[in-house]
């Protein structure tokens, strides 16, 4: 019956949706208040609808109701209550249908919190959502329906794969979502604004909350993941450039830039346009994601061909929407004025740079990911581009950005000062080559380190001494500096907390991939291995059982002269619904780095153990951190808030 | 300096951008791209001993010799079997019988000596590459009962 409703519901949401872009679109272009009110009703409704669809299937998995298909396929009434929640997104269905019910949530937040934008503004941007939502319900209820019955239900389910049965997992693809559907938010802005013909400064400020929010659900679901992969695979990776990861990377990347863009428009008016593409370019891409995953292109081209229905739906939708609003940018972008003038040397240039960059770099990223994909449609022939092709890439383009990173916020709006700027960088410059002193003294062998750490370096320095210029030290007094300190608007914390934040990551990917070291090899209980100054003892192996897997265990003793005395326990588990294995890493974070075993094969003579020291990466993870709080914090400014949710005036 | 100047040297800018980004990519595409081949392939010797590459395809039941962290396994498509050796641990879903790919070079005698070997696959446990080296060999039948 539940199952029945929660069917009903998401053909009801379809219907929803589809008043939603109707009436709003039309009641903006009519100025038709009624129906631009009926057009709001309807996201709500929309929304409701979708949480009953998805609260349904939610209770089909916790109770293992195996008369749904995607409940016995991807659940077992084994496994734990929490990733039998996990596992409502653990599958193609229960994910779009999350994908959705996110995207209905912003079209409500807007509903609900965008009174303060002008009414037509609001209604479009509504209608907007309300197009997205009606091209992916349409998806899911022609070729993806999550309440497909079978007959007879089996007695038990398939279990979900176990390498998903983590609780990292569990919250990364909501977390992705959040941020890749958040975008939608940007870009129903940026087609909003093409419609008015509009873009001014109350737009920038309108956009920048909303693409905010989806930034940062989306670092944080692309960390999540990245250390997901770093305990979870067993083999110490975090970044692999496997084009699943590369497709979240591409919106955060240009989601980036558009938060930098945003900012221009808001202050001066200027580089307009180029924000609306951005928008536009970030939610595209994040589409672009959705199929290359959804459409199972990326394990077979043939896979694709075979089971087009899915892939042609998405591609059509994807047609349609991106080359829909590129056209619509190249008819009414012209109409819109060059804004504020600026001279090359500003902070509006240094912002430009950054846009320049990171939009380079997205394209790199782009043409590595799609371009065996597009080999292969092609001539048949398999080729792959992994790490080396990104170190080359990639990376060159993110250097100037640091560089650009620890100079732009120093610079003054419109014209500035190379005499004043070249002053204020000499003490930074002074600090980072310092800092490159005490690397190199450290580790003699190899110059990358010290150029990659000191880059870090040279954007903590220089966010630092920017927070110092703002409060007038070393002008006044502590006292005094304390007050303005206190006084100076949050975003201004954000933007230092999410620079350095990045600046610190930076130093965890440097030390983890320059200074880790590592042991493999075949070891006998009793036996001990060195690694990194630390002394490794294995005890003896161990073997258990879990709630749905067996496991087997290494007791590792491990002593060092400061960090030691404890006990590690690397597991191997059999998951027998599957007959899959699973390798679970023991790791020890320090300060300086995280000792990390796993157990590999198990043999008559003993166990080949992994042992390795890996440098800096809680540093990677504490800055990927400091950026979601960074983000947060701008997110709490009042200046911020008031400009787009819960605002109190109709202009 | 007037609007003009500046909108050229935005564009300058952006030019050399994208120049730069084009001449990293070309660059870094003539070294980098691994090309994909099957154990028949292989034996018809259209691989160059030396060329980093991947190869593929399923891994010979009884052939897995383990000697401490050294491993060393045939794979087949069915057709023709080549060597491989690797150091290290080997993926969680490495088995005898099952598809796998590996990145490495190949020596003279055209043994493979493996950096990296992955068992990553999908649902039906077989990475496409596989599956199509083996419908290559015309073996994807036999491919599917092993």
């Amino acid at each position: 019956m539940i199952n029945e409703i929660g069917h009903f519901a998401l053909v009801l949401a379809l219907g929803l949706a589809a008043a939603q872009a109707l009436f709003s679109l039309l009641g903006a272009a009519q100025r038709n208040l009624t129906w631009m009110t009926i057009g709001r009703r309807a996201a709500y409704l929309q929304f409701f609808a979708l949480t009953l669809s998805f609260a349904a299937l939610t209770k089909a998995f916790l109770v293992s109701d195996f008369s749904l298909l995607v409940v016995a396929e991807n659940s077992h009434s084994a496994k734990p209550l929490i990733f039998k929640f996990a596992g409502v997104w653990g599958n193609h269905e229960g994910s779009i249908l999350l994908w959705v019910l996110i995207l209905a949530l912003f079209g409500a937040a807007v509903s609900r919190f965008g009174r303060g934008l002008p009414t037509t503004l609001q209604a479009r941007v509504i209608g907007v959502q309300g197009l997205i939502g009606l091209g992916f319900l349409a998806f899911i209820v022609a070729t993806s329906d999550p309440f497909v019955r079978i007959f007879p239900a089996p007695l038990d389910g398939r279990d979900l794969n176990p390498l998903l049965q983590d609780i990292g997992l569990a919250i990364h693809p909501p977390m992705l979502y959040l941020g890749y559907v958040g975008f939608s938010m940007a870009f129903a802005f940026a087609i909003a604004a093409l419609l008015e013909g509009r873009v001014d400064a109350a737009w920038g400020r309108w956009v920048r909350p909303w693409t905010l929010v989806a930034w940062i659900f989306l670092t944080g679901g692309i960390s999540l993941g990245s250390w997901w992969a770093y305990y979870e695979l067993g083999w110490g990776g975090w970044w692999f450039w496997d084009p699943v990861e590369n497709v979240s990377f591409m919106p955060w990347l240009t989601g980036t830039a558009l938060l930098h863009s945003a900012i221009v428009v808001e202050k001066r008016e200027a580089l307009r346009s180029w924000t609306i593409l951005l928008a536009i370019l970030t939610f595209s891409l994040s589409l672009i994601g959705t199929f290359i995953v959804r459409s199972g292109l990326l394990t077979s081209v043939h896979a694709f061909a075979v089971d087009p229905e899915r892939g042609v739906f998405i591609l059509l939708l994807l047609a349609i929407a991106i080359g829909g609003s590129l056209l619509l940018f190249a008819w009414r972008a012209p109409d819109m004025k060059g804004g504020g003038l600026f001279a090359p040397i500003s902070r509006e240039g240094g912002l430009l740079l950054n846009n320049l960059l990171l939009a380079t770099a997205t394209a790199t990223v782009f043409i590595g990911t799609l371009y065996p994909l597009i080999i292969e449609a092609i001539n048949g022939a398999k080729i792959s581009i992994g790490p080396p092709f990104y170190n080359q890439t990639f990376v060159p383009i993110m250097l100037p950005l640091l560089v650009a990173m620890g100079i732009g916020p120093l610079l003054p709006w419109k014209r500035g000062d190379m005499a004043k700027l070249a002053g204020r960088l000499k003490l930074v410059l002074l600090l980072t080559l310092f800092v490159m002193g005490l690397v190199y003294w450290q580790d003699r062998e190899q110059l990358w380190p010290m150029f990659g750490i000191g880059l870090a370096a040279w954007v903590i320095i220089s966010a630092l001494l920017e927070l110092a210029n703002r409060v007038g030290l070393p002008k006044v007094s502590v006292g005094n500096a304390w007050q303005r300190a206190k006084g100076l608007p949050r975003a201004a914390y954000g933007m230092t907390l999410a620079h350095i934040g990045l600046a610190v990551a930076v130093i965890g990917m440097v030390g983890s991939s320059f200074w880790t070291e590592e042991f493999i090899g075949l070891m006998k209980p009793g036996d001990s291995q060195e690694v990194a100054g630390y002394h490794f003892k294995l005890e003896k192996m161990e073997a258990f059982q879990g709630p749905n897997y067996q496991a087997r265990r290494a007791v590792v003793t491990v002593n060092a002269s400061d960090d030691g005395g404890y006990v590690m326990k690397p597991e191997q588990r059999l998951y027998p619904v599957r007959k899959q294995n699973t390798t679970e890493a023991a790791i020890r974070t320090t300060f300086l780095g995280d000792v990390y075993v796993t157990l590999g094969e198990v043999q008559k003579d003993g166990v080949v153990l992994r042992i390795s020291f890996r440098s800096l990466i809680p540093w990677l993870w504490m800055g990927a951190l400091l950026l979601v709080l960074g983000g947060l914090l701008s997110l709490s400014d009042r200046r911020v808030r008031v400009a787009a949710p819960a605002a109190g005036k109709r202009t | 300096m007037g609007r003009k100047q500046r909108r050229l040297i935005i564009i300058a800018l952006s030019a050399l951008c994208l120049a730069a980004a084009a001449a990293l990519v070309m660059l870094a595409f003539r070294d980098n791209i691994v090309f994909f081949f099957g154990p028949t392939e292989i034996k018809e010797g259209k691989v160059q001993p030396g060329k980093r590459i991947k190869i593929g395809g399923l891994v010979v039941e009884g052939s897995v010799v383990k000697a401490g962290e050294k491993v060393s396994f045939s794979i087949t498509d069915g057709s023709e079997n080549v060597d491989i050796s690797y150091v290290g641990i080997l993926p969680d879903l490495f088995r005898e019988g099952q598809g796998i790919v590996a990145e490495g070079v190949l020596n003279q005698n055209l043994a493979f000596t493996a950096s990296e070997v992955l068992a990553k696959h999908d649902e039906n446990y077989m990475p496409s590459e596989v599956a199509d080296a083996l419908k290559k060999s015309g073996h994807w039948k036999e491919g599917e009962e092993q």
